[in-house]
């Protein structure tokens, strides 16, 4: 019959319409805004600076190291080193970002600076509605405006920082037991060295 | 498939072609036959059409850029000096004049194996840079020709319609070049690096902009 | 249309008398048409309906994309791989990797392969999906085949998103391996994706093959014959069907290829239906081998252990490597000479390459068919002008 392959096609179409009202493999349109997709953790859209603790820039764990500046491609990121150093969320005086800029209308979320930082400090967020206004301007985030909370980047990427929290957390106790094994080994020489100095005359005659 | 077999049937086929194994020391062990201009059609049609080789597609054709390289070293020469010989020393500067480089790829459709890497090089980079074209003997040749021609300069003689394929007809100067120097056309660059940013503190010590 | 004597022959073309020139429209197709799959211009001469010649105009989309990579790392032209043919990421990604592993003698561990498998065949599906959508909504069909192939590979973006990181630009391969592994409940989550395949390629099937007006539109138009894809380089889909039996999967044995049994259609006429059968065909085989890939799988190492990601100096030297991606064969050619940048770095593009023909298919036909022709090619811009 002719038109006989039109005429299966056009079952196929109704069989996919009038399907649609009744199983949910068929309706596939989501009502975007209205209806979300469900987020999938691990997406990326633009990096963000991570810190810990309450204050955004005692806690930052970036140390300019300056690493990223060099691996990224499209060399959107620019790091301005500071002259001195602060105290970290651990206490050691590290280095800190005078100046962190990344340019996002340049980033390609190629998120390879992510891979080579060797503090986890730079990570992945996921918000996508960063439109601006200002051409010049309103697309370079300065370090304020990356730096989120630690909590914030367990929210987004839950199995991902986990983690990271571990890994870190378990490298603190073990420099924390190895500045206490030192600790202990110093005392015990100290104490030592004292129980020596005791038990000889003092150099030079009683006076 | 040894390479070495292939050069010898080709020079046995090709009479009065110079043929040099070119050696690749990578891991890759796609070692080349570097081919002269003059025999080039022949010896690609003999690739094409002996029965034991049958290399029928001609998969890349690359350009390369070689730039020139000026040596300057301290020789020591025996000169006659008001009368007397005397050792002298004079720097001598020599230039090699650099070339550009046509590499292509051939594999073989109906025997299945290959690559064969052929390599072309001009006389110089400036006024001898006419290269013979394999589009007569393979057509998947003529739009990456024309590539090289645009983007290298390299002039290939009977290719049937050379001209820009990239860069628009009215361009001028040849951008894969590693001596191309691109326009000044940055306009905001707020995290300029290296030769942008040294281009960017000119536009700044030249006066206005950001 | 070609002669079968000399296959690398330009296309006989009829000289324009002074007086019949007259009567030649010359139009120029694009670089803004919706059906040029991206910005892609031809000069088109007419004789009323009936193409007299046709002239590509490429470089519209040319980012430069071989010079950036000389002054990039071999790990910073990752992601611009991506944007090559921006349908397939993670082909491009493959490629790269395989050409730069060639160089340096790089070796791949066994877990990683079979990544590379699985997403480099999802890709295969989604490509070959879009394809199809694309060319029945360039001949008219608005949008509902389209609509369709979307449905599927919206499935398979979100299986890419949630292993890495992104829908399309996906950066995955690295030298040596993958980036990231397999996270909990991916592999399910793609079995139940690539079982509820070949329903949907049923129903596709059923809406498309037998349909006259696609039959009318598509067979004996854009015949390719075989000696002038074999003298044209032309590679992938397109080559085969015309009846050139050259998968480079089944040829270079590279990767672990070898492994799986599938088929490789081929076609005999060498006209647009073949090239739109061919690709329903191979999505079938896309799902055998996914099959096999996510069945036999093993645990290990994703990437060499000996790799560093920062600092890569492979010695001097040069590879070809090139993969069968789902356009043609992808390969790119690499020289180094000792530094973190390469020296020369080319990408091999099928698409552009596939082009080298659409005068001499077009020629003698209607205006209507440029668009079919030109879709079944199945070009990217991005891979065109790089």
């Amino acid at each position: 019959m002719v038109g006989e392959g039109i005429l299966k096609g056009m079952a196929e179409t109704a069989r996919n319409f009038f399907g649609s009202y009744f199983r949910k493999d068929r309706l596939t349109t989501v009502q975007y805004p209205e209806q979300r997709d469900p987020p999938i953790e691990a997406a990326r859209s633009f990096p963000f600076l991570v810190y810990d603790g309450e204050d955004w820039q005692q806690g930052m764990r970036c140390v300019a190291c300056q690493i990223c500046e060099k691996e990224c491609p499209p060399k959107c990121i620019f790091i301005e080193k500071s002259k001195d150093k602060k105290p970290d969320a651990n206490g050691k005086p590290q280095f800190f970002p005078a100046t962190f800029n990344i340019d996002i209308s340049v980033c390609m979320s190629c998120q390879i600076c992510v891979e080579v930082c060797p503090f986890d400090a730079i990570k992945m967020d996921v918000v996508t509605d960063l439109s601006s206004g200002d051409r010049f301007g309103g697309l370079l985030l300065d370090r304020q405006r990356l730096a989120k909370s630690d909590q914030y980047y367990n929210s987004i990427h839950p199995t991902e920082a986990a983690a990271v929290d571990a890994r870190l957390a378990a490298e603190r106790a073990r420099q924390e037991a190895k500045a206490k094994a030192a600790a202990e080994a110093k005392s015990a020489a100290d104490a030592k060295l004292a129980a020596v100095t005791q038990a000889q005359p003092e150099i030079g005659g009683p006076r | 498939m040894n390479l070495e077999a292939i050069k010898s049937e080709l020079e046995a086929a090709v009479p009065g072609c110079r043929l040099e194994l070119v050696a690749n020391p990578s891991p890759s062990g796609q070692h080349s036959l570097r081919i002269d201009s003059a025999h080039a059609v022949a010896v690609a049609l003999t690739l094409r059409d002996a029965p034991g080789l049958r290399f029928d597609l001609c998969s890349n054709v690359t350009g390369i850029d070689w730039p020139g390289k000026q040596t300057t070293e301290k020789v020591k020469l025996h000169k006659l000096v008001d009368g007397t010989q005397q050792e002298v020393e004079e720097l001598r500067t020599t230039t090699t004049p650099g070339s550009l480089e046509v590499v292509y790829h051939l594999f073989s459709i109906e025997k299945k194996h290959g690559p064969i890497v052929l390599r072309m090089s001009t006389i110089d980079r400036d006024a001898n840079v006419h290269l013979p074209s394999l589009t007569p003997v393979w057509r998947s040749a003529e739009l990456q020709e024309r590539e090289i021609f645009d983007l290298f300069g390299v002039v290939f003689d009977g290719h049937p319609d050379l001209r820009r394929l990239l860069m628009w007809d009215e361009f001028v100067d040849h951008p894969m070049r590693r001596d191309y120097v691109g326009p000044d056309d940055y306009e905001y660059e707020p995290t300029a690096h290296d030769e942008v940013l040294r281009r960017a503190n000119q536009h700044l010590s030249e006066g206005g902009g950001r | 249309m070609n002669t079968i004597a000399d296959p690398t022959a330009q296309p006989e073309l009829e000289p324009l008398s002074e007086t019949s020139k007259e009567q030649l429209l010359e139009i120029a197709m694009g670089p803004q048409h919706p059906s040029t799959h991206g910005v892609f211009r031809m000069n088109v001469v007419l004789d009323g309906e009936h193409v007299v010649r046709l002239k590509p105009v490429f470089g519209y989309l040319h980012r430069n994309h071989e010079k950036i990579a000389e002054s990039e790392t071999y790990l910073g032209s990752m992601p611009y791989t991506d944007r090559l043919d921006y349908m397939c990421p993670i082909t491009n990604n493959w490629a790269y990797a395989l050409a730069v592993e060639k160089l340096a003698g790089i070796q791949v561990p066994e877990r990683a392969e079979y990544l590379r498998v699985i997403v480099g065949e999802l890709t295969r599906l989604q490509n070959h999906a879009c394809l199809i959508g694309f060319l029945m909504q360039d001949m008219g069909a608005s949008g509902t085949p389209l609509m369709y192939a979307f449905r599927e590979r919206e499935k398979i973006l979100d299986l890419f998103e949630s292993l890495t990181g992104a829908r399309m630009m996906c950066n995955y391969m690295r030298f040596g391996g993958c980036r990231v592994d397999l996270p909990a409940g991916w592999l399910d989550q793609a079995k139940i994706v690539v079982a509820g395949f070949p329903r949907f390629l049923d129903e596709f099937e059923q809406l498309l093959v037998g349909n006259e007006i696609l039959m009318d539109r598509t067979q004996e138009v854009g015949v390719l014959s075989r000696e002038l894809a074999v003298s044209a380089g032309i590679s992938g889909p397109m080559a085969r069907a015309s009846g050139v039996d050259y998968d480079i999967r089944k040829v270079d044995h590279y990767s672990i290829y070898d492994r799986f049994a599938f088929r490789v259609p081929l076609g005999s006429h060498g006209d647009v239906y073949d090239r739109f059968m061919v690709r329903l065909l191979e999505m079938r085989e896309s799902v055998s081998i996914l099959e096999q890939a996510m069945r036999d799988i093993p645990a290990g190492p994703i990437v060499d252990p000996k790799m560093k990601v920062r600092g890569f100096r492979p010695k001097p030297g040069e590879a070809y490597g090139r993969i069968e991606a789902p356009k043609g064969e992808l390969g790119f050619y690499l020289i180094s000479d000792g530094s973190p940048n390469p020296y020369r770095y080319r990408v091999r593009p099928p698409s552009l390459i596939n082009l080298t023909v659409l005068e001499d298919l077009c020629v003698g036909r209607n205006v209507a068919d440029i668009v079919t022709i030109l879709g079944s090619i199945d070009i990217v811009l991005g891979e065109v002008d790089r």
